[in-house]
């Protein structure tokens, strides 16, 4: 991984105590980040009887078949699609709607532009907890009015997750279009293209790293959303946030199977997650934290 | 929206060359105006029209809500149930009451329970973002490696973590009890006083990353040209932390403490996959005891009254916190 390089502190050797210090610090930090992960892997390698008697940091016997029954035990390959779904598209909404909105405010003065930007990262502020219920209420009768069914789809959902990324991701990509120099667009303006076309065909690739960031930062907030999913989906549109607690209300906890099907489905998002992770550090370096 | 009259509207920061020059043909100037004016608007309109839909319609609607007596049978037509005028805020901080004093616990355990998370959270990602500014052998695996509780989907890693926390087959009571013998007898950890540390524990776990990531971010705008002047000075390298990097941070850190706070403040996820639709008394969030008395009692419009009480709350304290950072970054700079 070609690093991000900090600024080194070179002429000071660093002293033992610090090198000390840091090998100790760092060991333990590991363990606890990396405990649930072992148990997680390990766990799912177990036969039942195994993962319900007391803990054992070793399996007994290793199987796969936890990875073979966790697609029968509940329809978790129709959970992952309406995830896979619901997150790919309020993702690519989200950062197209972004782009749009942070590339305005960085480019243009206009009229309300600082009502805007406090208005949309003080939606960051709201308790979920106070919206749920009227949002509900809002597409149950938009449904009833229009019949555009915004409850239980997974339209309503895409909906709800793309504007709970849309702030922050606005907020970064204003930071991160601020360090993309404005000669370029102008440049492209001189050359005939209009804002549109300057936008994307100079800015956008300009902003790329903080473009990847984002949409890193909008599948995640989709694909592990909780609270909404369980109230704005049904039996067919269920997404793996409400769909896994399925192995967890059978009389028996197939623990086994659980952890199998948390580790399948973290899969994506953290390989994605740490593949691109150096972008979202070089967007958060240039836009977020500036 | 195009008839904002302000002489700057849609004009770029800075004059591009021709196209927005004082001379362009005078046929098409109106109509190119016309869309300059309206340009930066119908970016923002997309954006615009999702927040009101998605955000403030429905926070309107439930703060009108808080002002009404709504159950389960007049919940469709909302619009139409009896006014209560401020009935359900005067129930909900009623302290000597019994869904008052509930309450008021419940916002002392979340207090509680984000000053130490935050706290946790900020001390552990600063330290490993220090602790990694200069490069070793191993350290984007390691990087990697931290970032991974953030990268996990919260469902995946909670549902681990109520495992391990199992009375009779987890990992916690089997390395505590069989293995250290610290405790007598196996503790409940997600049941009773004990369920607050769990929460904690698994709180920090998610979410210090995100206080690494942003340090580590940060770290990269200190110029080096302070570390060398300073390691020009003699001071050493404990020094150098204390008297650059740490006054570096300052400003990311004011954002970063504020956005932590808030999203622990409100976190539903953990504590709901935690514990369930009602959590123990001693780890009785905000959040979960709001849900609870919405959607389990279907009492709407105190639960409603409960969380416009809690947003302003947050109001006023963000409200605050602005306030006094930025002085303070004003009295720094005088």
């Amino acid at each position: 991984m070609p690093e991000a390089a900090a600024p080194r502190r070179s002429p000071t050797a660093a002293p033992r105590s610090f090198v000390w210090s840091r090998a100790l610090f760092l060991t333990l930090l590991s363990g606890f980040v990396l405990l649930p992960v072992y148990v997680m892997l390990s766990s799912s390698l177990k036969p039942l009887q195994d993962v319900s008697g007391a803990f054992r940091w070793l399996p007994g016997e290793v199987t796969l078949s936890p990875y073979a029954d966790i697609w029968s035990t509940i329809p978790l390959a129709r959970y992952f699609l309406n995830s896979l779904l619901v997150a790919g598209a309020a993702t690519v909404c989200s950062v197209v709607v972004a782009v749009f909105a942070a590339y305005a405010v960085s480019r243009y003065e206009f009229r309300g532009k600082r009502v805007f930007t406090v208005t949309v990262l003080s939606t960051q502020m709201f308790p979920g907890i106070l919206f749920l219920l009227p949002l509900f209420l809002l597409y149950v009768n938009i449904g009833n009015a229009t019949g555009i069914a915004l409850f239980g789809s997974r339209g309503g959902l895409i909906l709800t997750y793309l504007t709970f990324s849309l702030p922050f991701s606005v907020w970064m990509l204003i930071g991160y279009l601020e360090s993309v120099p404005r000669d370029l667009d102008e440049a492209a303006l001189v050359d005939g293209c209009g804002p549109l076309g300057a936008l994307f065909r100079v800015v956008v690739p300009a902003a790329m790293p903080g473009i990847v960031a984002v949409t890193v930062y909008s599948f995640m907030t989709a694909w592990g959303e909780v609270l909404f999913a369980s109230v704005l989906t049904n039996d067919t549109t269920r997404t793996l946030a409400v769909g896994l607690q399925g192995y967890a209300t059978q009389t028996d906890v197939y623990w086994n199977q659980v952890m199998a099907a948390s580790l399948v489905v973290s899969v994506p998002v953290v390989a994605g997650f740490l593949l691109l992770q150096r972008y979202l550090v070089a967007g958060l370096t240039a836009g977020a934290v500036k | 929206m195009t008839t904002a009259p302000a002489p700057t509207a849609g004009t770029p920061r800075k004059e591009p060359g021709p196209p927005a020059g004082p001379g362009p043909a005078p046929a098409r100037r109106r109509p190119g105006r016309l869309r300059r004016i309206g340009l930066p608007y119908l970016l923002l309109l997309p954006a615009l029209l999702l927040e009101l839909l998605v955000h403030l319609v429905p926070m309107v609607s439930g703060v009108v809500m808080s002002f009404k007596q709504l159950t389960q049978f007049t919940l469709r037509d909302w619009g139409t149930a009896p006014w209560t005028a401020f009935d359900n805020y005067r129930v909900a901080v009623d302290f000597d009451a019994a869904v008052g004093r509930e309450l008021l616990h419940s916002f002392f355990v979340t207090c509680g329970f984000t000053v130490l998370s935050v706290l946790l959270c900020w001390l552990l990602g600063t330290a490993a973002a220090i602790y990694m500014q200069d490069a070793f052998r191993g350290r984007g695996l390691l990087r990697a490696v931290f970032l991974v509780p953030y990268a996990l989907p919260v469902y995946a890693a909670v549902i681990t973590w109520v495992f391990m926390f199992q009375h009779d087959n987890g990992l916690v009571n089997h390395v505590l009890h069989d293995q250290l013998g610290v405790t007598d007898g196996r503790p409940f950890w997600l049941i009773g006083d004990n369920s607050f540390y769990a929460l904690v524990t698994v709180s920090v776990w998610k979410n210090w990353p995100f206080a690494f990531l942003i340090v580590t971010a940060g770290l990269q705008n200190v110029p080096k040209e302070l570390y060398e002047a300073a390691a020009l000075d003699g001071s050493g390298m404990w020094q150098q932390i204390r008297h650059i990097t740490l006054p570096s941070l300052r400003p990311v850190n004011q954002v970063l403490v504020l956005v932590l706070f808030l999203w622990t403040f409100n976190d539903f996820n953990t504590p709901y996959l935690l514990f369930g639709k009602s959590a123990p008394d001693s780890a009785d969030i905000l959040s979960i005891h709001i849900y609870e008395s919405s959607f389990v009692t279907w009492n709407f419009g105190s639960g409603a009254a409960m969380s416009v009480l809690l947003l302003l709350f947050l109001l006023l304290v963000t409200g605050t916190y602005l306030l006094l950072t930025s002085r303070g970054r004003k009295a720094r700079h005088a």
